[in-house]
């Protein structure tokens, strides 16, 4: 037999390895389609308790004066951000559907120019669809100079529809420091 | 693409034409000569990853911190891990399969001999560019070996480029050995042999080769996400720019489960060609087991989330995920019901391959029903990070896949060497490692229980008597295994010549060809009825 000859045999073998790389390849994208497929999953469940990161077009329709919810408000700084960064009140009384506006202080402490980005998370995770804001300091970067001080806003309100079983929610904000890959990212543009 | 038959027919022009010394292994394509290689490379992994351990233990001796700084003690816990599961126990499996698959299905070598040549030699470099980073400023890996973010991105050392790239190589060659599995077992079984006359054995790998062409490159994504996140300023895993670090945890243990099945299927192909021959009978529901066998592969794919309980998931996620992993008690309920059933009233007999079984059979149970307490979610609040789960996965994972990898060795070793090995060494080997090894896992369960945390060079004074004891068990059964090297180096140095079928198995086409198995076997195909 000669090596430039087929048989049946080869043509089998090269069939079958051909399907299974293509499971490989198929298998490493599947890898990487689970990032947008596990966002959109929690975007519908709710599951992780990210808020929406625009900001809400809904209109509350009439505000629900039988029930009270308690809003605690929670900020940290992530590991490495010399910023200082405290709400304006640790919790707030709202009515569902009732609109209401507070502010976060924010300093830069680090010595420079920087930017920051705050990421939100609502607890207990379920609630976070329910958790509709307006205008948040997350939707975008916040660049402070060295030592230059601000008040972030947020406006929110609960949605009607939050079910009856939540009467406390907590809004967590983590402030990172992320005035460096801002400045790599400008550069490579 | 060359395939077997036409290698086989060129090879056989020329047929005692072999390559003399270390070209030989560099070049060679022969499925008996690549399945040493790897059984061998697994062995010194094993050492390897063994001694890791033992820097583990010495510093767990006593309370405080005596010998190691806790940054190389989390770097050994890391490498540990890795060595173990990609460097011992799946190479060691990929080993068997290479020696064994083609001579048990009637066939001349692997489907691609080439491509199966090329899949051993990336391997020593995979292990070389990882261990190589321990000696390297800033230490090698240190995050875990399931290098959760953002340990390995942002709060990285320095090793995670050298981490990825070994694990891609790894990655890459079980993909390619699994490739080959598959499509010898499709193609080349001997005439007659159809799927379910196909030995368990077979059965095993040829499923276990399915998950490893899935999950593999799953990690291989997940490896690459790390990589660009720590270099490349991506944010799949940094909730700074949008990422979630959950995340990773998903799509690690999407890989991650499957993969802990991938090293206990090929045991229990193993366990059951060894106990139906020592107990003199058939093993007991074949076809249940191969089914079993199946379905455990299948549940895999819908159980990762049990190992992230505490990460804040919801109650309906978590009894799904807590309903789906108990389904998995009922097929391996099965195969161990199997097992005993086959022992049930058979003539058996005790010798180390049998001995290793049983201790097989007993003791994954035992880290079976530790798994069952660790799927329920209530409980596994407590268990979570403690050293009960150290015990449970290592009484699968040692007594379990490694104690069947001995089996496998003493069973076949008369075939692979021609000689029958030292049978009162062999049993003094059995007996060391059985006294020890429970010596070293069962008090884990209690530390465990008591809130021992995991991964910890430190602990807290009521944990130093059982530490002790662990500990002294833990330097026993890494002596013990020394044994194991003797006893494999004076069998194929010499002994007592072994038959072509030493043990009377009843079934095997492996137990057909002479003893030891000729570099070329069933040139012809058999006939099976």
């Amino acid at each position: 037999m000669h090596k430039d000859q087929t048989t049946p045999l080869d043509d089998k073998v090269k069939k079958g390895v051909t399907k299974l790389v293509i499971t490989v390849f198929a298998m490493f994208a599947f890898g990487f389609a689970l990032v947008p497929l596990y966002d959109v999953f929690c975007d519908i469940t709710g599951l992780n308790g990210k808020t929406a990161t625009v900001a809400s077009t809904k209109n509350a329709d009439g505000i629900d004066t039988s029930r009270t919810i308690k809003v605690q408000f929670i900020s940290r700084t992530a590991q490495g951000a010399a910023w200082q960064f405290a709400p304006q009140m640790n919790s707030i009384e709202v009515h569902p559907g009732e609109m209401k506006f507070i502010k976060f202080y924010a300093k830069n402490e680090s010595g420079r120019s920087g930017v920051a980005q705050a990421v939100p998370s609502v607890s207990p995770g379920l609630a976070a669809n329910y958790f509709q804001k307006i205008e948040c300091f997350c939707f975008n970067q916040q660049p402070l100079q060295a030592n230059e001080e601000a008040w972030l806003p947020l406006q929110f309100y609960v949605d009607p529809e939050l079910p009856a079983h939540f009467t406390e929610l907590t809004l967590s904000y983590t402030l990172y420091d992320i005035t460096d890959s801002v400045e790599t990212n400008q550069e490579t543009e | 693409m060359t395939t077997a038959t036409d290698t086989m027919d060129h090879h056989d022009d020329h047929h005692d034409h072999k390559m003399t010394g270390i070209k030989r292994w560099l070049y060679t394509t022969n499925h008996k000569d690549i399945g040493t290689l790897y059984l061998w490379f697994s062995f010194i992994m094993l050492l390897t990853g063994g001694a890791m351990a033992m820097v583990i233990r010495a510093e767990l001796f006593q309370p405080g911190l005596q010998i190691i700084e806790p940054d190389f003690f989390n770097q050994m816990t890391t490498v540990h891990g890795l060595i173990m599961v990609f460097g011992a126990i799946m190479p060691a499996f990929t080993g068997l399969a290479n020696w064994m698959l083609p001579m048990m299905i009637g066939a001349p070598d692997m489907a691609l001999p080439r491509l199966n040549n090329w899949s051993f030699w990336i391997l020593p470099f995979a292990f070389g560019i990882l261990l190589s980073s321990l000696f390297m400023e800033g230490g090698g890996p240190n995050f875990g070996w399931t290098f959760y973010a953002p340990l390995s991105t942002t709060y990285s050392n320095g090793s995670t480029a050298f981490f990825v790239f070994a694990v891609h190589i790894m990655g890459i060659s079980s993909i390619m050995g699994a490739i080959n599995i598959v499509v010898t077992i499709m193609n080349l079984r001997a005439p007659g042999m159809t799927y379910m006359k196909m030995p368990l054995f077979v059965w095993t790998f040829f499923i276990t080769a399915y998950l490893l062409i899935a999950v593999m490159p799953v990690l291989a994504g997940t490896v690459t996400m790390v990589l660009t996140d720590t270099y490349f300023g991506t944010s799949f895993f940094n909730a700074a720019g949008g990422g979630d670090p959950v995340m990773f945890q998903h799509i690690f243990w999407f890989f991650g489960h499957p993969e802990v099945y991938i090293m206990i299927l090929p045991a229990f192909g193993i366990v059951s060609t060894i106990i139906p021959t020592f107990a003199r009978k058939k093993l007991f529901g074949y076809s249940s087991m191969v089914y079993a066998t199946s379905s455990i592969a299948f549940l895999s794919f819908i159980v990762w989330a049990h190992h992230m309980f505490t990460t804040g998931m919801p109650l309906a996620g978590e009894l799904f995920f807590m309903y789906c992993t108990m389904l998995i008690a009922v097929p391996t309920g099965v195969k161990v019901f199997n097992w005993v059933a086959t022992m049930w009233k058979g003539s058996m007999t005790f010798e180390t391959p049998m001995l290793f079984s049983i201790a097989f059979v007993i003791l994954f149970t035992i880290g079976g029903f530790s798994g069952l307490m660790l799927a329920m979610t209530p409980v596994d609040f407590q268990y979570h990070d403690t050293y009960f789960v150290v015990a449970h996965f290592h009484y699968v994972l040692v007594t379990g896949s490694l104690f069947s990898i001995y089996a496998a060795a003493y069973y076949w070793l008369p075939k692979w060497t021609g000689n029958m090995y030292d049978e009162k060494l062999g049993k003094f080997h059995f007996w060391c490692s059985l006294i020890s090894v429970n010596l070293l896992f069962f008090p884990m369960h209690f530390l465990g229980l008591a809130g021992m945390p995991r991964r910890i060079p430190d602990y807290a004074l009521q944990f130093a008597d059982f530490n002790k004891w662990v500990s002294i068990g833990g330097f026993a059964f890494g002596l013990s295994q020394l044994i194991f090297l003797v006893l494999v180096i004076k069998c194929i140095k010499g002994g007592k010549k072994a038959s072509a079928n030493p043990w009377d198995a009843s079934e095997g086409l492996e137990w057909t060809v002479a003893s030891p198995a000729p570099y070329h076997t069933f040139s012809t195909p058999p006939e099976i009825k």
